[in-house]
């Protein structure tokens, strides 16, 4: 909403006139300020002793640091923890509103089974005995079955103890699948492993950086680990560092930048090459490492010098050729430059394409492995358990293709494909899904095309979820085994995304688990201990806090004291130990990922014909869109122009409005190829014409009043689309038209 | 009464920096704790104590831009110390003007509803309770001792966190001092804000990152002397504590502009 003006004066004018003419007798005032006074039925909170206690937030991969407020045994206010390595005090809005979901309705009190047909909310409390022991005999009979590959598990990660938990379980038992859910990260790990043979997340180093290009990615809006990136946005203020925004729509990140280029959408790709291009063609690259440290540059070259001239590229993206020109210039002329991808808060992966060619952006300076630039961050080898022994069934298991097809002869390099998993249960082309748990996540709401996603799930005779929270998910399971609330348990947060430099941060119990829950990497223990052979030795620990306290050794009681475990020293490797590519070098072509084949735009659901628009989803930090809800204090700072009562709006260029004959506020049915639903009209300058916007987190069907109901969830509206290479999901929109309601 | 250590407690909010991520909203609900009801969406009716307005250049596309504005109570000076236009219309001196500090204080027990001072306000910091809070079954537990929370019939608004103002004097008393540092009160928002935007201390202390950074000039009302700091409705005389810095100039004019007759209007808003 605008500042209004006149909305100001009239009540100005209104209080003037009011006091003037006002007949009020003072006794009146008297009177009812003594009787409002002591209303029995506002609560008065209790005082007590004021304490802190040091944690970390697993509310998003941001890894920040917490301080929460206590009074006696109640926590009262979540802060950020200061001189913490990610936040240093700082904490966006759901971080600060984590009490509400400690002591909010939406918490699974009890484990319950569900009665009567899946999905209705009807449920029944289940003694955590009876629940594990219901889960083991489950999972026993499909073993004894030959079918332990069958049972599936999808996780919100998989570092740490907790997820590495999982997957040790589903080795011993025999299952390849567990799936981790997908983001950019998944798009910079293969990239980081083609171009310079790391298994390894990417880091940015931000804080030494001073000119940052950005493939629409949001460094405001929720990208990487929320709170370091603001820190660092305001730092560039500060320093005169510089952020180039490229992307379709006026985001708060391309409001904030020093420059906003719009972009044909999906066509990043082609500019990052046409950027490649001027640098080459100027010899404006870093000679020095293109000499000694790379591979393939002179094929790379000559097939970006014959496709990217800065006509094409213009043509392509939209972009005035003078533009992209000047852009590649400052690029490479900048002392620290630093290219990023990962649209939004990076929520889908994206084109393989689009990352290999933003990261050879990169490596054109020279800024691998180098102050201010990407680093290959190993994850930090603290969790050193015994190998594990597996039976025949378990090696048998695990000999098996994954269901979701990572790994395969035609995705041999992607680790986990979720978006594939509908479509595989769905055909039943592979074999079955008998048994599936959920961790640290909420699939049937965060995954696209939602209508298969209900369908695939509907076809898993058996659903786990570990959710603390009645989510969308949980709604659905058949049993769930609730997880003490973030704020109740022991976990180790290793290092948030997008660090250049580990770090391990704990959460902690803040105050006592509220409810009948039991902490994931327990039941999890007493499963396998349940299920006996291999799989109880396998898990000799007494308890999760047990196996954490062995697994961090002495780094236990500095971690206690301090709240988190970095590793000030850290230097990546030199150069010459940089690459384990075969060559050794950086490989500016990876003939893996086909990138000397011209630019072809994802392609996305829908024709033309009869969907005119795109929609785009877009990513708001005050919308939480990932395995977590907005809590209502988060709700409440939504603005009246993004949901309106149970309304949302889509963003659409006043021009294309015109075109439709809509205004301001009037209804409207959106329809893609995937779904419809119904919309308000918010006219945004800021917006390309021709494509409208949706903003992913509403849409909800689970948690509680404050949030179900509101809106309408963007999957319903969008599918994914394969990349060709990776098998990850590329799409970035869909086709759309919009009509009158 | 006029103290002689006498602070006059303000806010730098940095326009060029904030995001609009919300953060302060919510730190300054959580905080004070401020109630939430199942439809927030009518902003008139949505108490929020600190609120991040979105101002739009009002150009077309490429040329948009928007900035976010947070807007917490200003906390008035007014023409004379103490004439906040709050608490010159208040019935009930429900609403204070404290001249230790310079907070704008609001006092529950007293309100009884009348809400004259929310009309009278320019800047729409002032909030009624149409209902009785209600927190869902269990939610009470996080509510803080700090802050008492209201009840259905009066209005409320920020305060500057003046419970932690209370709670560091208290400490300092405590620790026999009778200064508090600059670091030792700050409010809720200026501590969460990811961005660094917002900035708070003593307007009368120039060595207080606050006056560094506005250069208020004593002489007319505290008002910036930095260029790129202004004032929300500046020409209203209203002298808020509350300054924002931007380096883009449609931001600062869109803080400090009026209707196009506003002489008309220009009279009686100096009532206040
Ligand atoms: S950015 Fe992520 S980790 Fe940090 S406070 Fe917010 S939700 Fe928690
Ligand atoms: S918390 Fe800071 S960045 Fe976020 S909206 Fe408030 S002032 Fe702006
Ligand atoms: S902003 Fe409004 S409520 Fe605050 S002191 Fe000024 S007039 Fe009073």
């Amino acid at each position: 909403m605008k500042i209004d003006r006149r909305s100001f004066l009239s009540f100005l004018l209104g209080g003037a006139a009011g006091t003037a003419l006002s007949p009020l007798p003072w006794k009146l005032t008297d009177d009812s300020s003594i009787w409002t006074q002591m209303w029995p039925w506002t609560p008065v909170p209790e005082d007590g002793e004021a304490s802190y206690v040091n944690s970390s937030c697993t509310l998003c991969p941001g890894g920040c640091g917490i301080t929460v407020r206590k009074i006696d045994d109640r926590a009262v206010k979540i802060e950020g923890m200061k001189r913490h390595p990610v936040n240093n005090g700082g904490l966006c809005s759901l971080g600060l509103s984590g009490l509400q979901l400690l002591y909010g309705p939406t918490r699974v009190k009890t484990p319950l089974k569900r009665v009567g047909k899946r999905g209705r909310g009807r449920w029944e409390k289940i003694s955590w005995k009876d629940a594990v022991s219901e889960v083991a005999k489950t999972l026993g009979d499909l073993r004894e079955k030959g079918q332990s590959h069958t049972v599936g598990f999808i996780s919100g990660s998989d570092r740490g103890t907790v997820p590495r938990l999982f997957e040790r379980f589903l080795t011993v038992y025999g299952s390849p699948n567990l799936i981790r859910t997908p983001s950019i990260i998944d798009s910079y790990e293969l990239a980081l492993h083609l171009m310079q043979g790391a298994q390894a997340l990417p880091g940015f180093d931000f804080e030494n950086a001073n000119f940052i290009l950005s493939f629409g990615s949001g460094i405001v809006d929720g990208w990487g680990s929320p709170v370091r990136m603001f820190r660092a946005n305001s730092a560039w203020r500060d320093t005169g560092g510089k952020v180039i925004q490229i992307e379709p729509r006026l985001s708060n990140t391309a409001a904030k930048s020093d420059k906003w280029i719009p972009i044909n959408p999906g066509t990043e790709a082609a500019l990052a090459l046409g950027i490649a291009h001027i640098i080459i063609k100027e010899s404006l690259y870093d000679a020095e490492f293109i000499n000694n440290y790379s591979e393939g540059f002179e094929d790379w070259k000559a097939f970006v010098l014959g496709e990217y001239g800065p006509d094409s590229v213009a043509t392509i993206t939209g972009i005035d050729s003078t533009t992209i020109i000047a852009l590649a210039r400052s690029f490479a002329r900048a002392s620290k430059p630093l290219a990023i991808c990962g649209r939004g808060q990076g929520t889908t992966p994206g084109s393989l394409n689009e990352c290999t060619a933003v990261h050879a952006l990169n490596a054109l300076v020279g800024n691998i492995n180098k102050k201010g630039g990407v680093f290959a961050v190993a994850e930090p080898d603290y969790i050193n358990w015994p190998e594990v022994e597996m039976d025949a069934t378990a090696a048998a298991g695990m000999q098996k293709n994954r269901l979701d097809g990572a790994g395969s002869k035609k995705y041999p390099f992607s680790r986990y494909l979720l978006n594939r998993l509908p479509q595989a249960i769905n055909s039943g082309k592979k074999y079955p899904l008998k048994a599936l748990f959920v961790a640290g996540a909420n699939p049937l709401y965060t995954m696209s095309d939602s209508k298969a996603v209900k369908k695939a799930f509907d076809k898993v005779p058996f659903i786990v979820s570990f959710s603390s929270y009645m989510d969308e998910t949980a709604q659905n399971a058949d049993l769930i085994l609730p997880n003490h609330n973030y704020l109740e348990r022991y976990e180790d947060i290793p290092t948030p995304a997008g660090m250049p430099q580990p770090v391990i941060g704990l959460s902690r119990p803040v105050v006592e688990p509220q409810f009948n829950t039991k902490h994931v990497g327990d039941v999890i223990i007493l499963l396998a201990k349940a299920m006996g052979g291999t799989l109880s030795d396998a898990f000799a620990w007494d308890s999760y806090d047990a196996c954490l306290k062995e697994t961090m050794g002495y780094k236990w009681q500095v971690i206690i004291e301090k709240g988190f475990w970095s590793y000030p020293d850290f230097v990546a490797g030199p150069r010459e130990e940089s690459f384990d590519t075969v060559s050794g070098k950086f490989e500016f072509a990876p003939k893996e990922t086909g990138s000397l084949k011209p630019f072809k735009p994802v392609k996305i659901e829908g024709d033309k014909t009869n969907y005119p628009l795109l929609l785009m989803p877009y990513d708001s930090i005050r919308l939480a869109n990932g395995a977590m809800g907005d809590p209502p204090f988060v709700m409440k700072s939504v603005d009246d122009t993004v949901l309106k009562g149970t309304d949302v709006f889509i963003e659409i260029n006043p021009k294309t409005a015109g075109e439709h004959g809509l205004r301001e506020g009037q209804l409207a049915m959106l329809s893609t190829p995937v779904g419809q639903a119904k919309v308000k009209v918010h006219l945004f300058d800021g917006i390309m014409p021709g494509l409208v916007a949706l903003p992913r987190g509403l849409g909800h069907t689970a948690y509680d009043e404050y949030l179900a109901g509101k809106g309408i969830n963007v999957n319903e509206l969008i599918g994914p689309v394969e990349d060709p290479v990776s098998g990850l999901d590329a799409a970035w929109g869909v086709r759309a038209k919009l009509a009158k309601a | 009464m006029k103290h002689k250590n006498a602070k006059k407690y303000g806010m730098v909010i940095d326009l060029d920096k904030c995001t609009g991520c919300g953060s302060c909203m919510v730190a300054c609900m959580a905080e004070n704790n401020v109630p939430f009801r199942k439809d927030e969406s009518n902003k008139v009716l949505s108490i929020t104590w600190l609120r991040v307005y979105q101002l739009t250049n009002g150009k077309p596309f490429p040329n948009t831009d928007i900035c976010y504005l947070p807007r917490p109570c200003m906390h008035c000076e007014g023409q004379h110390e103490g004439h906040s236009p709050c608490v010159s219309v208040c019935p009930a001196v429900a609403t204070d003007y404290n001249t230790e500090t310079g907070i704008v204080s609001q006092i529950y027990t007293r309100c009884f509803g009348c809400r004259y001072c929310m009309a009278s306000c320019p800047y729409h910091a002032r909030y009624f309770n149409w209902w009785d809070p209600v927190w869902p079954d269990g939610m009470e537990k996080y509510l803080s001792p700090n802050v008492s929370p209201r009840m259905r019939g009066v209005v409320e608004k920020c305060s500057f966190c003046f419970h932690r103002y209370q709670l560091a004097k208290e400490k300092a008393f405590k620790e026999g001092r009778r200064e508090i540092k600059e670091d030792e009160y700050q409010t809720a928002c200026t501590q969460a804000c990811p961005a660094g935007a917002i900035t708070f201390g003593d307007l009368n202390n120039p060595n207080h990152a606050v006056s560094r950074m506005v250069k208020p000039d004593p002489k007319h009302h505290g008002r910036p002397t930095n260029p790129n700091a202004f004032r929300l409705l500046e020409r209203l005389g209203t002298n808020p504590k509350v300054y924002y810095l931007s380096s883009r100039e449609w931001v600062r004019r869109a803080g400090d502009n009026y209707l196009e007759n506003e002489a008309k209007y220009k009279k009686t808003v100096h009532q206040g």
